[in-house]
């Protein structure tokens, strides 16, 4: 990671959206802070950010977003807002040298943070020196109650996918689910794909039937690669029961099974999705766009 | 009860703000007849629990969950919540303890949402309460802060003027001090005095909404707001809307129970720079995102996220 990069481009979109008088703050707090000012102001100004900087979206542009890419591999910044820059620039500022030191006052932080600093921090993760010393932290956020802090973990950040073990990535996967929020924002999410979170998963759905409720239709794109067997059975009671945008996501699953029943199952229950799927005009990305962006 | 405060202008239904109360301690239904009510923001003081804490983590996370768990919360009912951060005057006497709070006091205090230092005060005017009573209001000086100060039950009316003679001493202007807890004896001072003068709607030991309707009608409506103060005990959060409710009842003009209940608390919080109207009717998209998961709070009460009250009230024992 190129983490001066990363300083550059959070300081370019902030000059875009905030005042002059919050820029000045802003950066004579990271001076004061970079140059060893005292703990309580590293404190102090990262909560203070909102009180000098609006609360504005910074609204990237596609080349924007490539240019973070570049910086750091993964790094999606879409929904950041200028405070939340501010305060990654000053989390950023703080000296590092001294790794305990450092890993001490990061966990102060984290454990005095409100909402907004939550998530500004879980999102700054992968932007942090020590990477492989924030696991912990990272899967406590994943534990949160609080959608947006759990989602600043998930959502369009490579932490997870560079650190957690198998076990942390299914609970992460499975917490969402259990939430209502969305797969697809998750980075490398078919990569990190398992056939024990397809198997929970599949539990999941049983439970949600038992229960009279309705089973988010994300979720049989992680279970499609693993599907054999009973998996298949529920899949074909989708295709059969389901409404449109279940039926579709249930399609996209069978055609990712390697089990040579399951093309069978889409040739007879839903021809015409199996040759959407086929063509390529029924893709996931297409699904997440149709689907799940415009309930969003 | 939204429906009497709002007769008169169906199309504009009032919106209430209660600038005292301790929601960690309330439950969910209360969350949504408080939005049902027409109450668009709380502010949540720095309290206790009930029994002292014993430790220094007990208050940290107590902070934490203020500005952390409680806000969240608070927003899925389409709720706006702000804090106040303080060291209270039952605990100030665990002085030990104390100092370690003292220590704590500066990393919330700056925290968005946090309106004021409080509650401090004095509870049995010991020289501990004292001496953190001094110290919170110099914090306060340091930071530029408001001072929300909680009255105490005994001996009040002393200590009601003992307190505001303490803020004078720190050269705290009257207009940045909210004294809360008043009641008939207390009232005439703190409003000549220049201070903001909040009363507590608590039914077995504060304030009635009757006596609250009364009050009113001899000093007006100015520097003069009300709040429920709910919390584990005996307690309504429902105090400032039903309190609104018996005021129009009985004839105070709805401009004068809209600054009460309303209006003048949030001018007294809005010099804090951290509770803005905008808060609620306009907020800012990171705010829909984070607080409301994706929805805004819909002004005054208009159609709420939350399921249909009035299914669910009428007979409390359906099962959903």
């Amino acid at each position: 990671m190129n983490r001066s990069r990363v300083k550059e481009l959070l300081s370019e979109w902030l000059g875009r959206v905030a005042a002059d008088d919050g820029l000045d703050w802003l950066h004579e707090q990271r001076e004061e802070i970079a140059t060893g000012a005292p703990r309580r102001t590293f404190y102090t100004s990262f909560s203070a950010v909102t009180r000098y900087i609006d609360k504005h979206d910074l609204n990237l542009s596609t080349e924007d977003l490539n240019a973070a890419d570049e910086a750091r591999s993964g790094w999606q910044p879409v929904n950041w807002s200028a405070d939340q820059a501010g305060r990654t620039l000053i989390v950023l500022s703080l000296p590092h040298e001294n790794k305990d030191e450092y890993l001490h006052v990061l966990d102060r932080v984290f454990t005095h943070a409100d909402v907004g600093e939550s998530v500004a921090l879980y999102q700054a993760l992968p932007l942090l020196p020590y990477p492989e010393a924030h696991r912990d932290r990272a899967a406590e956020g994943v534990r949160t109650n609080m959608t947006s802090v759990l989602e600043a973990v998930a959502h369009r950040n490579p932490y997870p996918a560079e650190h957690f073990d198998e076990g942390a990535w299914n609970q992460m996967v499975l917490k969402l689910i259990f939430e209502g929020s969305p797969l697809y924002p998750i980075h490398r999410l078919d990569e990190r794909a398992n056939p024990t979170l397809a198997r929970m998963l599949v539990d999941y759905a049983h439970e949600r039937w038992a229960a009279d409720r309705s089973v988010p239709p994300e979720l049989w794109r992680l279970v499609g690669p693993y599907a054999q067997a009973s998996a298949l059975d529920d899949l074909e009671r989708v295709l059969h029961d389901g409404t449109a945008a279940e039926r579709e996501a249930a399609a996209l699953a069978l055609s990712a099974s390697p089990v040579a029943r399951a093309e069978t199952l889409l040739q007879d229950e839903a021809p015409e999705l199996k040759q959407e799927v086929e063509s390529g005009s029924l893709t996931w990305k297409d699904f997440q766009e149709k689907r799940l962006e415009a309930m969003a | 009860m939204s429906d009497a405060t709002n007769a008169d202008s169906p199309d504009d239904p009032m919106m209430f703000l209660d600038p005292h109360v301790h929601m960690v301690s309330r439950t969910t239904d209360d969350y949504e007849a408080m939005r049902d009510a027409g109450v668009v923001a709380v502010i949540e003081p720095a309290f206790w629990l009930g029994q002292p804490r014993t430790s220094l983590g007990a208050f940290e996370h107590y902070f934490s969950m203020l500005v952390g768990w409680e806000r969240f919360r608070a927003g899925q009912f389409g709720i706006r919540h702000y804090c106040t951060i303080g060291l209270n005057s039952k605990e100030a006497n665990n002085v030990g303890l104390a100092e370690d709070v003292m220590d704590l006091l500066p990393l919330y205090a700056c925290k968005e949402g946090v309106v004021a230092i409080g509650e401090i005060g004095y509870d049995d005017m010991t020289d501990a309460e004292d001496r953190f009573f001094h110290e919170q209001a110099e914090l306060a000086k340091e930071l530029d802060m408001l001072v929300m100060v909680h009255t105490p039950h005994r001996n009040k009316k002393e200590g009601t003027s003992r307190s505001m003679d303490l803020c004078e001493e720190h050269g705290m202007d009257p207009s940045r001090v909210i004294i809360d807890h008043n009641n008939e004896e207390t009232v005439e001072e703190v409003l000549d005095r220049g201070y903001w003068c909040a009363f507590t709607i608590y039914p077995e030991t504060k304030m009635s909404n009757e006596r609250m309707v009364d009050i009113v009608q001899q000093y007006g409506s100015e520097r003069i707001f009300v709040d429920s103060a709910a919390d584990w005990g005996v307690s309504d959060p429902l105090g400032v809307p039903k309190t609104a409710k018996l005021m129009l009842q009985r004839g105070i003009p709805e401009e004068d129970v809209r600054k009460v209940c309303y209006e003048n608390a949030l001018t007294a919080y809005s010099q804090s720079g951290q509770i803005d109207e905008e808060d609620w009717l306009d907020p800012p998209a990171i705010d829909q995102r984070q607080l409301y998961g994706g929805n805004s709070v819909l002004r005054g009460g208009r159609d709420p996220e939350v399921r249909d009250p009035d299914e669910r009230r009428h007979d409390n024992l359906i099962i959903d």
